[in-house]
């Protein structure tokens, strides 16, 4: 069930963002949640798109520093609390969170959290023990 | 095994009489018959009779590649036509070829250092020698072929290109030796590993190369794909061409035919010289050469001199591999610093390309370098503090190979510029600030 995100390397330059987005723009591939993160010279993109192995290639073949990685994304209410629940299940259960990242859906009422955990299987069990729903890529599109 | 054993191992201390006595003879030659030396060194003040011992040699002016340019083509020749049996150019990669002329003398001096390289490398009358340097206007090819010719060997000279046709010549005569540049070698192997033939039809033993620096991984590569024995080899065509210095069996530096050539070892931003051991610009002396005698030439090569004994029973000082080029060497808070030396860092790690860039600042009175070098490996995406492990990795890297602290910057590949040469690579902005 985990979802397929593309971390991409990305120098802190004017325009490096545009250039990224034009390959997938070119390649149709549609961009659902995107992270960026930057240190003084360099940043790592995250990206959840609809075609995960086809904007991979797309990237590399740009010449691109890029991989593919298995994050959880984590379908929550859209009420306040309803992410705090969330982590707190996970925090329970010592489990820590990386990174996350949020975006929402054509789903009225719905959230989508992108989370980053060490143990992927072990976090989807804690989760869904608890009742919170797991989504899967297609489910996003 | 030697070719001329008594001057391949007379004792250093007669050894070092018979350079100076060839040193002021060459110097008394250059100031009678070079037109170029007679005015340099009566400009310097220079004559034989102030040349008491070897070390005096400092006080000769130097030669550079840009003299040999300036007097292109015949302006460095220190003997008529009429006595000049053969003219070689180098390739001239860099600008105008710089051109070496040999009287008969002359000829018969080079075919006697290669002759005794060959033997030291372990070459004898048995051997059937393939040449696959280019013949031509380079020195590589002619020099090899008439020293290889001397010790008794059986030469082929295959010359470079048509690989094909130069394996059937190995398989059909048996060839157990070849010369060439160590890249051509691996790529012999190579494609002789693609043809239908087994390698057991291929009979090397030993390879003679030179032409071309080659890292201890290339000759082990090379060795294990032919099962042969390789020596280095070094020389250069203003000098006479191959047969200036070259590995003997124990492979502990390159020995120097010093009866013939005078190395010395000085510090290349100001020519002065260096203690023994320590690493610097090489410069070499011809000490018999009669077409074309060369004082003190800037060979532009760093590298350092050892006279240790060496088992082989040579007395010949031996230079170590060369490291860099003075051309390229950066000085940065006073320590010299070859890019040669920071590639070596990169040999090997996976994470990122080969290509680099070199950033030289001053900041306040210190000067700084960052290394700019291209991040391939996706898989450090993960986690900030992976590339940021990657960083310190290659920082502490350099500090140990460089002895000095530089900054390390991670950009996207291809990004920076590829070049054919080395200096391009550098990005010195010391002078503008």
């Amino acid at each position: 069930m985990p979802i397929k995100q593309i971390s991409v390397f990305v120098e802190n330059k004017a325009g490096r963002l545009a250039d990224i987005t034009a390959v997938l723009e070119k390649a149709g591939i549609d961009i659902r949640a995107l992270s960026v993160a930057d240190t003084t010279n360099y940043g790592i993109l995250r990206l959840i798109v609809s075609d995960p192995d086809r904007a991979e290639n797309a990237l590399k073949e740009a010449g691109m520093t890029v991989s593919i990685t298995s994050v959880l994304g984590i379908g929550i209410p859209d009420v306040p609390g309803g992410f705090s629940k969330a982590i707190r299940v996970l925090s329970d259960e010592g489990i820590s969170v990386e990174y996350a990242y949020a975006f929402i859906t054509p789903r009225v009422g719905m959230a989508y959290v992108i989370i980053r955990v060490e143990d992927n299987e072990k976090a989807a069990q804690v989760l869904s023990d608890k009742g919170i729903a797991l989504i899967d890529q297609d489910e996003i599109f | 095994m030697y070719f001329q054993k008594e001057i391949e191992t007379m004792p250093r201390r007669e050894l070092e009489e018979l350079q100076l006595k060839r040193l002021k003879w060459t110097v008394d030659y250059c100031y009678n018959n070079s037109p170029f030396y007679h005015e340099r060194l009566s400009k310097a003040g220079v004559t034989a009779d102030k040349i008491r011992c070897l070390s005096d040699i400092q006080y000769i002016p130097v030669t550079t590649k840009a003299d040999l340019r300036d007097h292109y083509p015949f302006g460095m020749l220190a003997q008529p036509m009429k006595n000049i049996v053969r003219i070689h150019a180098s390739s001239g990669t860099t600008g105008k070829p710089t051109v070496v002329a040999y009287t008969r003398n002359d000829l018969e001096l080079w075919s006697d250092c290669v002759a005794r390289l060959a033997v030291a490398a372990g070459a004898t009358d048995e051997d059937i020698v393939q040449i696959s340097f280019g013949y031509g206007m380079f020195t590589g090819a002619l020099g090899l072929h008439y020293g290889l010719e001397k010790i008794g060997a059986s030469v082929v000279p295959n010359s470079s290109g048509n690989t094909e046709k130069a394996l059937m010549f190995m398989r059909d005569f048996g060839t157990t030796a070849l010369v060439a540049t160590p890249s051509y070698a691996l790529y012999m192997s190579e494609m002789a590993k693609e043809l239908e033939y087994p390698m057991s039809d291929y009979h090397l033993r030993l390879g003679l190369f030179g032409s071309e620096g080659c890292t201890p991984e290339m000759r082990t590569q090379i060795e294990k794909g032919w099962g042969l024995f390789a020596t280095d080899n070094y020389g250069m065509s203003e000098l006479i061409g191959p047969g200036v210095s070259g590995e003997c069996r124990e492979r502990c530096g390159l020995h120097f035919n010093e009866d013939y050539f005078l190395p010395e070892i000085v510090d290349p931003e100001t020519c002065e010289p260096l203690e023994k051991g320590e690493q610097g610009e090489l410069l070499v002396t011809t000490l018999c050469k009669e077409g074309m005698p060369l004082l003190r030439y800037r060979t532009r090569d760093i590298t350092y001199l050892d006279d240790s004994p060496c088992k082989c029973g040579r007395t010949g000082v031996r230079m170590g591999k060369v490291i860099g080029r003075s051309d390229d060497m950066l000085k940065i808070r006073g320590v010299n610093v070859f890019p040669s030396e920071i590639e070596s860092v990169f040999v090997g790690m996976e994470e990122i390309g080969p290509h680099y860039q070199l950033v030289v600042r001053r900041e306040g009175f210190a000067d700084t370098l960052e290394v700019r070098v291209e991040l391939i490996d996706g898989g450090l995406l993960e986690r900030y503090g992976e590339l940021e492990q990657l960083q310190r990795k290659i920082e502490h890297k350099l500090r140990s190979v460089l002895g000095i602290q530089c900054k390390v910057s991670l950009v996207e590949p291809k990004t920076l510029q590829r070049f054919e040469g080395k200096a391009n690579r550098i990005l010195d902005l010391r002078s503008k600030s």
